[in-house]
Order: C-alpha cells, then structure tokens, then sequence
C-alpha cells in the first residue's frame, strides 16, 4: 500500500474499500512502518496525551511568556462564561491559545502539523468531542484523520509558514481538524474533503507575519481563529454544504498564493503586523534590534 | 514543513516550543552533530537565512546547542541549554552567515573540532520539526535524522559497497535508504545508509577494519 496522494485518491481508497478515511490512514502507516495498527493508533495515543496536558497546563497559567507578548487570556477565556459566541465557541478558543500560549513559554506541545499551529487540532477535537459525546479513541481516529489529509497537503503545497505563509499553518490546521470532526459525528469522506477545502479556503492568502518573529502576536488569536473556522467548515459540511472548487484544487491554489507571497510575509517578520509602527517598537523593545 | 510521509510527521513531535522549525528542527540538527562528535572541544554555529534573522525570538541559538548537548526535542530544559553548555564546559561561538542561495531559509553550518578531526554539518530545517542534514565535510548527503545512520568514507574500489552491505545485512540490519556519491573520480566517496536498526559496535568495526574504508560514524535517530 503506498501513500496516497492526492484528496481523490484518497476517496477512491476509501470507497473502493468501504472504508473511513481513519482506517485508511492507520493501515497505511502501519504498512509503512512494519508495526500493527494497534502499534500505530497507542503512539498517536501518547500525542493526545501530550496535546491534553498541554490544554490543561495553558487554561490554569496565566503567567506570561519571556517576551511579554502573549500569557493570560487562555485562562481569561475559560473562567467567565460566554456572552455573544456561545459556549462551544469559548471553550474552543480557551483552549487553543491554551496550547499556544504554553508554546510561547517554551512549554511541551505536540507540532499539528507545526508548533505555531499546535493549538487548533487539539482544542478542535477535544471541544467536537464533548459535543458529539464521543470517547476518546474516536478523538484518536479523528487525528488520523487530520495527519492522513496533512501529509496530502504537503505533497501538494507546504505546511510551514516560512513557505506557505499563515495560510499553510494554521489554514491546514484548521482543514485538518475540520475533516476530522467530520468523521468523528459520522460525515462521510467526501464530507469530510469539503471540510477541509471550506476551512482552506476562508483563510487563503493568510500571511505569516509575526511581531519580533516571536510565535505569538498575531499566532496566538490565529490559532483561536483556527479553531472556529474548523469548527464552521466542519458544520457546512455536515450539513450538506460543498466545495464549489474541488479539495485538490484548492490545495493547489494554496500552493501557488504561498509561492507569490513575498518573503516578508513568510515567518521573517519583515511585514505585515511586523512591520507595523508598533510591531516595530515591540522587536526593539524585545530583541534589541 | 516540507514533504511528509509518516502520520507522525504531521502529528508530532511532541517538542517544546515555540517554533517546529526554528526550535524543534534545530535541536534535531543540533541532535545530528552531537551524534556526530559528543565531546567536541570547540563547536562553532553559523546561521544562515531565516535563522540568522530570527534565532533569538525562536530559541533557534539555544536550540542548537541543547541538541550539541545531547537534549531530546521534547526535554523542557532546552530553554536553559547555555547554562547546562557553561556546567559541562561545551564551548561555543554562535554567528549568521550568509551560506547563498541554494540553501534553505532555516539552515545551520556546524563546524565540530573533536578530538583529532573536524567534521562539518550543514542543516537544513524544512518544517514541523523535520530536517534534512544536506552536507557533510563537503559532500552533499541528504539525511533525514528519522533512522539510525550510518556513514561511511571510503575508496571508490571496485566492489566496494557490495562488501559493506553484506556486514550490514549479515548483522540482520536492514538498510532503508541508501545513497553514495563521490566529488569527483579517485576522490573518497561518501556512503550513507539510513538502517531500521542500529548497527552493534562490533560491526561497527569490523566495517572500521575493511582496508578500502577510511572513517566510519553511526548517529542514532534524532528523536
């Protein structure tokens, strides 16, 4: 079995095989690998195990990162009830600036797919999951999900912001926590590709663009953006809602807007809020320079 | 990030922030060299592109020389790497440089004086936390750091390689990927294999006393 590599693909295998996308994903690396898929499914138990931690340990320290930019508003988010986006939104957003936040302090997170977007996939399922009442090995599959789709957008176009701009961090993130909340309430794989496409597409073109370089102003809020794009892509598409442009396609147009971006608008912190009156006083503040 | 194969690659690692590439992937890089040399008596780090740029909001600089010291991606003591380096006498100098455009915006040159040779590793970091070490004393290599690897400098003697994979598999190690590649003709070539397992120290020198084989190194997978 080799890697699939594109989002059709992907739904050939699957109902080719009657298959969900989860089982597809956990055979293939298990084939890849020489273990047994229940080999596979314990190691991705150890990264939701070190994504929960992580949750936990931001919503309870609202101490401040070495720089000063971010700390303190996971914890502001999670101990006052919601006022206008309702409950599930609050929690989302606790706890991905949660992850975030004990990633700017040099704190323990699991890379999904990479450390500045670390918050998304954790507050996105762990947060669909209470909704959905579902247990934690469907939260597992749904990470199998989110990792198969990930690896498919790095064939096709970039998960790192110094190459793809934000669009690819956290705008992956979120296409990959959308199609696994999909599969997680039941959708099929084709919903679960229209997840993905839905949540790429609202943020195409999203810069990279952090203050002093630091992964945390804007990285922060954008992870908590993130998390409520997945969380709405993956509603459409439970719903019924499609794509107009299909999933491969958007890959690839991601592709080439990362390619089009200047590199001071590619995690150099040259542009953009960076760039800005204030983000400028903040680096000399910060780094000296 | 660049490329992916393994699920964990996109899930993971697990590593403390805050940057995949710029924290994560430098300490794998540094991780690679450590390997490479443990006790070296003087290391010097050059920074190139986006690491030159950014290393101090990144902890790229602490990064690297936690991997030298030998910390995983995941130990939390990597914000404290310059004083563990100072408790156990690594010594250090870190620069940028500009190592041209053919290199990777988040690449790292590490110039290793070990006991008596130097050896000299250039990095590149490619995204959520996984590298690609594309040079090695000059010869370009490109190695992911996921296997235990072993490298090999040798005369480019007919049959040559034929003799060393047989001592790798009689070891009953299994070579994932192989590449070999000399400069130029009567050069030394330089033999990389990326192995599911690691090779005993036994082995390790009986592939040492082949007559053709001038320097051999095993890193184990940079976690």
């Amino acid at each position: 079995m080799r890697t699939l590599t594109t989002i059709s693909e992907v739904l050939e295998y699957c109902s080719k095989y009657n298959k969900k996308m989860s089982e597809v994903f956990i055979e293939i690396e298990a084939k890849r690998t020489n273990k047994s898929c229940d080999e596979v499914f314990d190691q991705m138990r150890k990264m939701w195990n070190v994504m929960k931690e992580s949750m936990e340990k931001g919503i309870a320290d609202d101490s401040l990162s070495p720089s000063g930019l971010s700390g303190g508003d996971a914890k502001r988010m999670w101990d006052a009830p919601a006022i206008v986006a309702g409950d599930v939104i609050r929690r989302a957003i606790a706890r991905a600036m949660a992850v975030s936040e004990v990633n700017a302090k040099m704190g323990r997170i699991v890379a999904a797919p990479t450390a500045g977007s670390s918050g998304i996939l954790p507050a996105a399922l762990y947060t669909a999951a209470e909704e959905l009442n579902v247990d934690e090995d469907t939260i597992i599959r749904g990470l199998f999900v989110a990792a198969g789709l990930g690896i498919v957008i790095s064939l096709n176009a970039s998960l790192a912001g110094a190459t793809g701009g934000c669009q690819a961090e956290c705008g992956s993130a979120a296409g990959m926590a959308a199609a696994a909340i999909v599969e997680m309430a039941g959708g099929s794989p084709e919903q679960s590709a229209h997840a993905l496409a839905i949540s790429l597409k609202n943020v195409l073109g999203l810069v990279c663009d952090p203050v002093a370089t630091l992964v945390e102003v804007p990285c922060v809020k954008r992870n908590a953006m993130g998390v409520v794009n997945a969380l709405s892509s993956a509603e459409m598409a439970l719903h019924g809602v499609k794509s107009k442009i299909p999933p491969d396609e958007v890959i690839i147009a991601m592709s080439k807007i990362g390619r089009e971006l200047p590199e001071s608008l590619r995690e150099t912190g040259e542009g953009g809020l960076a760039d800005t009156p204030t983000g400028r006083r903040l680096r000399k503040q910060i780094l000296g320079y | 990030m660049g490329a992916a194969d393994s699920i964990f690659e996109i899930i993971g690692p697990i590593m403390v922030g805050p940057s995949s590439s710029h924290t994560a992937g430098a300490v794998r890089i540094g991780l690679f060299a450590h390997g490479l040399c443990k006790n070296p008596k003087f290391v010097r780090i050059l920074l190139h592109g986006s690491f030159a740029d950014t290393y101090r909001g990144h902890g790229t600089d602490k990064a690297l020389v936690a991997g030298l010291l030998g910390l995983s991606t995941d130990d939390e003591r990597i914000k404290d790497s310059f004083k563990i380096a100072k408790e156990v006498g690594l010594n250090y100098l870190i620069e940028t440089t500009d190592l041209g455009p053919r290199y990777h915006p988040n690449t790292a040159k590490i110039v290793l004086d070990c006991e008596d040779e130097k050896i000299v590793v250039i990095g590149s970091s490619v995204g959520g936390g996984n590298i690609t070490i594309v040079e090695l004393n000059g010869y370009p290599v490109e190695i992911s750091g996921e296997y235990p690897t072993v490298l090999i400098m040798l005369h480019d003697v007919l049959g040559a390689l034929s003799h060393i994979t047989k001592i790798i598999a009689d070891a009953k190690v299994n070579i994932a990927i192989v590449k070999a590649a000399r400069v130029s003709f009567g050069d030394l070539m330089l033999a990389v294999f990326e192995n599911d397992s690691s090779i005993s120290d036994a082995v390790l020198k009986q592939l040492r006393d082949l007559d053709f084989v001038e320097w051999v190194r095993q890193v184990e997978a940079c976690a």
